[in-house]
């Protein structure tokens, strides 16, 4: 035994130190401080009823569901980091490529979580397979979402296989083998399902035709919201797996992936945003101009205050419009301190038009006489999110030190 | 998107917005009728259970020319409803005789799409399990089904008086599928004092909710929307039938439309 190194570091992948697990154990005590007080609040939840969150009548829908479309955007990485390197042979995106698996898996599950504490009836949850109403986008949504998460976990059980300790059995190196063998075809149902439920997560908004803010009509095949947040999840999805990467570096000090890499994926996830920009804009001004005077409204009466103000909408379009220009510019590209700004700025966007599209939508008053009303989250439903987040920052924290995640690692680390 | 669907009988309700004074008897009578418990606070009235609701509309003048007038609010069993369609689990629909939008409790899971779907607000969320203090349980109407918490309810033109309207007319040798005027009512239309909701057929010409439709200050809330309501309003007075849908400054306020 080799008391200088940790005492978990048989476990650890090849070539690849962590910090002591007495460090190990304080992070992970923290996290699940965390864990407890979100535990707390699900707890609340499911046992006093949805009365315990800062929901009502006019805001049934609130941050969980913002942070639900968010998260399951951002996650969009896993489906088309997946697409590109199993199905399209990018071969450099395979340096990546797990991480973003695991980001995926952690932010769909995560988002089933949360969403186990925002149906008022959890234990019917099972009702959107039995009595499914096809002409629902929810229910394209559910099929899709559960679907898609059966996908990651199949996308992240080889990656678990693959611990230096379970790979010595020959079954499991097999079983690794083989599961890496299908990838490509599960890297394909997986692009096919996320792309179809994050259309429809989109779409869900763009039907509500007694819902002016939100909805969508009148062009092609609508509601168009469906292809922008395919657009916007496949632009940010990238760009926030290598925010991860660079998180995770910084936290251990240990480079990960090479800049190249990086750049990759920011040059993909920009080429994106460049196209979902141009139809973000021009869906804006069809929409100001097209869809709102038809049903008698207003631009301004789609704002109020400063809660509900314009510089919500500006800011959620000029943090994409800035990030395409300058993602697209080699010499602006290659600049870390632009490159990281720009990737958080499109993610931010990413997240302000879940939000719009869910809060904005329902606090804009749509009966003449009625009012605008404010919509505040409460602790419990803070709570549910900080649960989702220290699950996730636990999983990968375990992932990181005991799963080969990085190929480049070992070599990236060699003179340290 | 679902389409307008139409139906042989077509149950609405017209309320002259002229005779109404706000006193809310309609909400009490609705809630008595149909099992909303009582609520310990209140206050809240974005967490307030109920199926109709009186809003107070404004001219917005200064005195002397200021006006009120007020508005009460059920379900609009909307032809087009928007909740329908996006129910994942078709704990709503729309496919019944009469054209009343139903919801089925044990159905629903409490997602809220259908409450989030809806622009008159006309869905409600049970936040919290439902009590009848002391002996108030005892007062429960038999016909109605109380709901618990965790999932979406709303107004259903009191149904189960129409089953029941239904029944007597069988009983009695009559067609349960051409009751007279008056024979099926809501509790809101019977409670109210100055007889400002009339209830009954669209479609039957014998019913006098057929020939106040076609008033010419008859109108729907938010008819642009294209949800073809099925309830319609009345008011002499175009400032509140502005205030029933939404125009752009130069437009004029629209007559009345037929679905």
């Amino acid at each position: 035994m080799d008391y200088s190194k940790p005492l978990d570091a048989a476990l650890f992948p090849e070539d690849c130190p962590r910090c002591s697990l007495t460090r190990f154990m304080m992070w992970l005590g923290a996290l699940s401080l965390l864990l407890l007080f979100g535990l707390y609040a699900a707890v609340r939840v499911l046992g006093w009823g949805l009365g315990e969150t800062g929901m009502d009548d006019y805001f049934g829908f609130g941050l969980w569901i913002t942070f639900d479309l968010a998260v399951i955007a951002l996650g969009a990485g896993a489906f088309f980091t997946g697409l590109l390197r199993y199905i399209l042979n990018i071969d450099e995106l395979k340096n990546i490529v797990n991480l973003a698996a695991v980001i995926g898996f952690l932010c769909y599950t995560g988002a089933m979580l949360i969403l186990v504490l925002d149906i008022g009836q959890p234990i019917r949850c099972w009702f959107g397979y039995w009595y499914a109403n096809v002409h629902s986008m929810l229910t394209e949504v559910i099929f899709c979402i559960t679907c898609y998460c059966i996908v990651l976990i199949i996308e992240y059980v080889p990656l678990v296989l693959e611990n230096r300790q379970l790979a010595k059995s020959r079954f499991v190196s097999a079983l690794a083998h083989n599961f890496h063998l299908i990838m490509p075809l599960f890297a394909g149902i997986g692009a096919f399902l996320s792309t179809f439920h994050q259309g429809s997560l989109g779409g869900m908004y763009g039907v509500l035709f007694g819902r002016p803010y939100a909805f969508r009509d009148g062009f092609f095949i609508w509601p168009w919201t469906f292809f922008l947040f395919i657009l916007s999840a496949i632009s940010s999805g990238p760009m926030f797996t290598v925010l991860v990467c660079t998180l995770m570096e910084k936290m251990s000090g240990r480079r990960l992936v090479t800049w190249d890499v990086k750049q990759l994926m920011g040059k993909i996830g920009g080429v994106m945003l460049v196209i979902y920009t141009v139809f973000k804009l021009l869906d804006t001004w069809a929409w100001a101009t097209g869809i709102l005077p038809r049903v008698g409204m207003t631009f301004d009466q789609m704002f109020h205050g400063m809660i509900y103000g314009k510089w919500l909408m500006a800011a959620e379009l000029l943090f994409i419009v800035v990030p395409a220009v300058c993602l697209l510019m080699p010499s602006l590209r290659r600049n870390p301190a632009v490159f990281y700004t720009m990737l958080i700025l499109t993610c931010v966007s990413v997240t302000l038009n879940r939000y719009l599209q869910t809060v904005q939508t329902l606090a804009v008053p749509v009966m003449p006489f009625d009012s605008w009303y404010t919509y505040a989250p409460n602790w419990a439903e803070w709570g549910a999110c900080i649960l989702v987040f220290a699950y996730a920052a636990i999983v990968l924290s375990l992932s990181y030190r005991y799963l080969p995640m990085f190929p480049q690692e070992a070599s990236l680390n060699k003179d340290r | 998107m679902s389409e307008i669907m139409d139906f042989r009988i077509r149950w609405g309700m017209v309320i002259d917005l002229d005779k109404c004074t706000g006193c809310g008897a309609c909400m009490v009578a609705c809630q008595a009728e149909n099992n909303i418990a009582p609520q310990v606070d209140a206050s809240n009235k974005l967490r307030s259970l109920n199926w109709l609701v009186v809003y107070r509309l404004s001219n917005g003048r200064a005195f002397p020319d200021h006006e009120v007038a007020y508005l009460p609010r059920p379900c609009m069993q909307c032809g087009k409803p928007s909740c329908v369609s996006v129910c994942p689990v078709i704990a709503t629909d729309k496919r019944e005789e009469g054209g009343i939008v139903s919801q089925i409790p044990p159905r629903c899971i409490g997602c809220r799409y259908c409450m989030a779907s809806c622009p008159y607000h006309a869905r409600y969320f049970n936040w919290y399990d439902p009590k009848w203090p002391g002996d108030l349980g005892r007062a429960l109407t038999p016909d109605v089904s109380t709901r618990p918490r965790g999932v979406v309810e709303k107004c259903t033109f009191c149904h189960h008086r129409w089953q029941k309207a239904k029944d007597e007319a069988i009983a009695n040798g009559r067609d349960p599928w051409d009751l007279p005027d008056g024979a099926y009512v809501t509790s809101c239309a019977e409670a109210c004092p100055n007889g400002a909701i009339t209830f009954g057929d669209l479609k039957n010409p014998k019913h006098k909710v057929h020939e106040l439709s076609q008033s010419p200050y008859a109108f729907r809330l938010l008819e642009r929307l294209g949800t073809d309501p099925q309830v319609y309003y009345l008011s002499r007075r175009e400032w509140v039938r502005r205030k029933g849908d939404n125009y752009l400054e130069d437009e004029p306020t629209a007559g009345t439309r037929r679905g």
